[in-house]
């Protein structure tokens, strides 16, 4: 067991991701998702402050440090693609285009949540945007994307699925059950396997016999591929070739999402078994925003100053969420018995 | 204005901790995600971010401080600008719990007495009121076919029906049905609408309750409900629960069906009633017919119906042939229990397989002069508790009859119903009969001792008849 915790700490390098040249961005490319990442980690730091203070209950499993994937993921969809993770999911919400204020709400358990205050940080939706949930057993909602996809397969439409677990979930079953339906029908459904390295506690050298998870499909003959999920501009491109497979009826793919959770678990977790300099290393040198930051004033996409102030509007807006979500009444009691049947 | 930082709870629960170390003293300047500090309960370290920027300006609780309440102000942070003579205006950085904790109820020597049963804040959990069958016109032609031809049919009317309804097992489509209940379904609908799966309940169960929740009407047939157990996760935390946790956005209209119960000589893994696993699950129906034309009427009834439905079929009665309305389209409430034979000196609740011990031991009883009321409950979930209730007020008398085990079965809750709504009403207490609490053995003589029989149904109610 030493000798695997050993391994597990050798990898700790920065993500290597795909070898293929990563594909610039554009102006507005760049800046959109740099807003829409740094809204997330916002976000998400102001959940963990709450979450502090009591305002927000339960587990509470935040996202700082994988901004990239759900945004670069969501620059490759179109409207009527589903989308559906596990009970890691504020920063997919956040990317499907959910309301900041909604989501708060539904963590604080309150009444204009997305799911009314009854679902939860790990339960929320939102048949709108296309968001599926938001799923607490681990592994669970693999079967439930690979559902989706079906569905657009049946409607003959276009649409993909883009199911997202983790590198906990990839050792589970029902993951497998679901691939071979997925190739075996060839459903449009792309498997994004966000490896952050650590299920809960244990590395992935410690639970995982194969750790490329991109290979976790050969034997079902369905394309895997890793990518430097820090790099926003590599996830969009691996989604972007990833959902053309889909459409296009070659069945499903998937992606392995090199990436790194900064945080706990959960708010209960002190995260040690990894050290600080192994978060730090990643914090400092592969930082998805700090990256894309200096990108945008390398390029002169935008002066300081303007970074300065979409920065103050993103925190302007988190704030404006919490402020709402702190205010916003309880449910009512008579919701109790409410949405058990239709 | 400077922003104080909170002792942060590690979790719901903590109340208190201990302020074990500072990594930044006073005027450090200190960025979002710098860790400031480490706190520590009897349970873990933490370390605490700062989710603000600026200057520590001043350090209220020095580390090293035991049990620190949870919100108390620790630190406080002094924005660009702002110097420590503005530190006494500092504000908590966001609101404060906008709700106080339920002020919990004073125990008075007047409130205790007037309270003789324990009374719950929550509201009053909704009534179910079951529509009645529909009347069947006269001159209905009735057709005999056993149950295993009115399943069929009523899937293939609801296919008819509508183009989103689909079915999906292991071997429903070449090879008709492991127990030919989609027989011909295949040749009228083609493999895009019945679709043999791989051998993965898992797998398959999660895949439908996501085609479900994406607006599809999935018919999943497990080959038993046995096998169901491997999906389990699925049809209660994916299926039933979804509607409520989305705050009624997202409806699972799904019926997950198939033989459940004892079959004959299969042993203990093939053999299993889960009755009462399903009926204990908020979000879900649980229907259990036992003749052909309720198998009918209900499973179209299932197929519409919005919600996650538990269509639990018997393998034994499949073959039982029995009168079903020729009718366009016959369907039948879910939720209301049917009495199979009327009676004035006991009540017989049974359902499924039950009812074939239930009927054979009314027509003994009568022997005996003992007119027994069989009431065929037909929906295990939402149960029709008005219509055992009315009978028990009329007979004074009750037996169930399940093929499942005894303990926390729908025996022991109809008996609980019956002792809170009726209890004035018994003249006996209620009586069960029920499977033995073992595994299904295989030997035949084994076999049979551990099943329900009509002889243990006629001695329960003539014990409850003092008879």
């Amino acid at each position: 067991m030493a000798v695997a915790q050993k391994n597990s700490s050798d990898d700790a390098e920065a993500p290597a991701g795909a070898s293929a040249p990563v594909p610039d961005f554009s102006k507005d490319q760049d800046l959109a998702a740099y807003e829409r990442m740094l809204t997330i980690r916002r976000f998400e730091e102001k959940a963990g402050q709450m979450y502090g203070m009591g305002l927000i209950g339960g587990f509470c499993h935040l996202y700082i440090g994988q901004e990239a994937v759900v945004v670069g993921m969501q620059m490759a969809l179109k409207p009527g693609d589903q989308v559906i993770t596990g009970y890691r999911d504020h920063g997919h919400m956040i990317a499907c285009g959910m309301d900041p204020k909604g989501v708060m709400a539904e963590l604080t358990g309150r009444t204009h949540g997305y799911s009314k205050g009854k679902g939860g940080s790990m339960h929320m939706f939102s048949v709108d945007k296309g968001f599926f949930g938001g799923h607490g057993i681990v592994g669970a909602q693999v079967p439930l994307g690979t559902g989706l996809a079906f569905a657009n397969h049946y409607r003959g439409n276009d649409n993909i699925s883009v199911t997202y677990f983790g590198d906990g979930a990839a050792n589970q079953g029902q993951v497998y059950e679901s691939f071979n339906m997925a190739e075996l029908w060839k459903l449009p459904v792309i498997y994004v396997i966000e490896n952050n390295r650590y299920a809960m506690g244990t590395s992935i050298a410690r639970a995982s016999a194969e750790v490329n998870l991109s290979r976790r499909g050969l034997s079902f003959n369905i394309p895997g591929e890793q990518v430097d999920g820090m790099d926003v501009r590599a996830v969009k491109a691996a989604g972007k070739k990833a959902a053309d497979w889909c459409r296009t009826g070659k069945g499903p793919f998937i992606l392995e999402m090199l990436t790194y959770r900064y945080r706990g678990h959960s708010m209960s977790d002190p995260a040690k078994y990894r050290t600080r300099e192994e978060v730090d290393k990643v914090r400092t040198t592969h930082d998805p925003i700090d990256m894309a930051r200096h990108r945008i004033l390398d390029k002169k996409f935008a002066s300081e100053d303007a970074l300065k102030k979409i920065d103050a509007s993103v925190r302007d807006l988190v704030n404006q969420a919490a402020e709402y979500a702190t205010h916003d009444p309880e449910p009512d009691v008579s919701e109790l018995y409410t949405d058990i049947y239709r | 204005m400077p922003i104080e930082v909170l002792m942060p709870a590690l979790s719901p629960t903590m109340e208190k901790g201990n302020l074990a170390k500072w990594l930044k003293k006073e005027g450090d300047s200190i960025k979002s995600g710098d860790i400031i500090a480490e706190i520590e309960t009897d349970k873990a370290t933490m370390e605490v971010e700062a989710a603000d920027e600026g200057t520590l300006g001043k350090i209220l609780v020095p580390e090293g401080t035991n049990d620190v309440a949870v919100n108390t102000p620790i630190a406080v942070i002094l924005s660009d600008g702002e110097d420590k003579s503005s530190i006494n205006n500092a504000k908590p950085a966001p609101q404060q719990k906008a709700s106080a904790p339920p002020a919990k109820p004073e125990k008075t020597q007047a409130n205790i007495q007037e309270a003789p049963a324990p009374k719950s804040q929550a509201p009053e959990a909704p009534q179910i009121h079951a529509a009645a069958d529909p009347d069947i016109p006269a001159g209905t032609e009735m057709v005999s076919m056993t149950m295993r031809e009115a399943l069929r049919d009523a899937m293939a009317e609801e296919m008819r029906r509508d183009g989103d309804v689909f079915v999906m097992g292991e071997e429903v489509a070449e090879y008709q049905g492991a127990y030919k209940v989609t027989q011909g379904l295949l040749q009228e609908f083609g493999p895009k609408r019945v679709i043999d799966t791989p051998i993965t309940e898992h797998g398959f169960a999660g895949l439908g309750v996501g085609a479900a929740l994406s607006g599809l009407k999935p018919i999943v047939e497990f080959m038993t409900f046995n096998f169901a157990m491997q999906a389990i996760d699925q049809i209660v935390n994916s299926a039933a629960k979804t509607l409520y946790m989305s705050g009624g956005q997202m409806t699972c209209s799904i019926v997950f069906r198939g033989p459940n119960g004892v079959a004959s000589r299969v042993g203990a893994q093939h053999s299993q009633d889960y009755s009462s696993w399903y009926s204990h699950i908020p979000g879900l129906r649980v229907i259990a017919p036992s003749n052909a034309a309720d198998a009918k009427g209900l499973l179209k009834a299932a197929i519409r119906d919005p919600n996650p439905v538990i269509f639990l079929e018997n393998e034994i009665l499949y073959g039982h042939s029995s009168p079903v309305p020729k009718l366009d389209d016959f369907i039948l409430p879910i939720g209301k229990a049917k009495i199979a034979r009327a009676g004035s000196d006991v009540t017989i609740v049974a359902w499924s397989m039950g009812m074939n011990y239930a009927l054979k031991a009314a027509e003994e009883l009568e022997k005996d002069g003992i007119e027994a009321e069989v009431i065929d409950l037909r929906t295990l979930k939402p149960m029709d508790t008005e219509t055992i209730i009315a009978s028990v007020q009329k007979t004074g008398r009750a037996v169930t009859i399940e093929e499942g085990w005894q303990q926390n079965g729908v025996g022991a809750e109809i008996a609980a119903r019956i002792m809170e709504q009726a209890f004035d009403y018994l003249d006996a207490p209620v009586a069960r009969v029920s499977g033995k609490e073992v595994p299904m053995p295989y030997a035949a003589n084994l076999e049979k001792l551990a099943l329900p029989s009509v002889a243990e149904v006629v001695a329960a109610a003539k014990a409850v008849c003092y008879r």
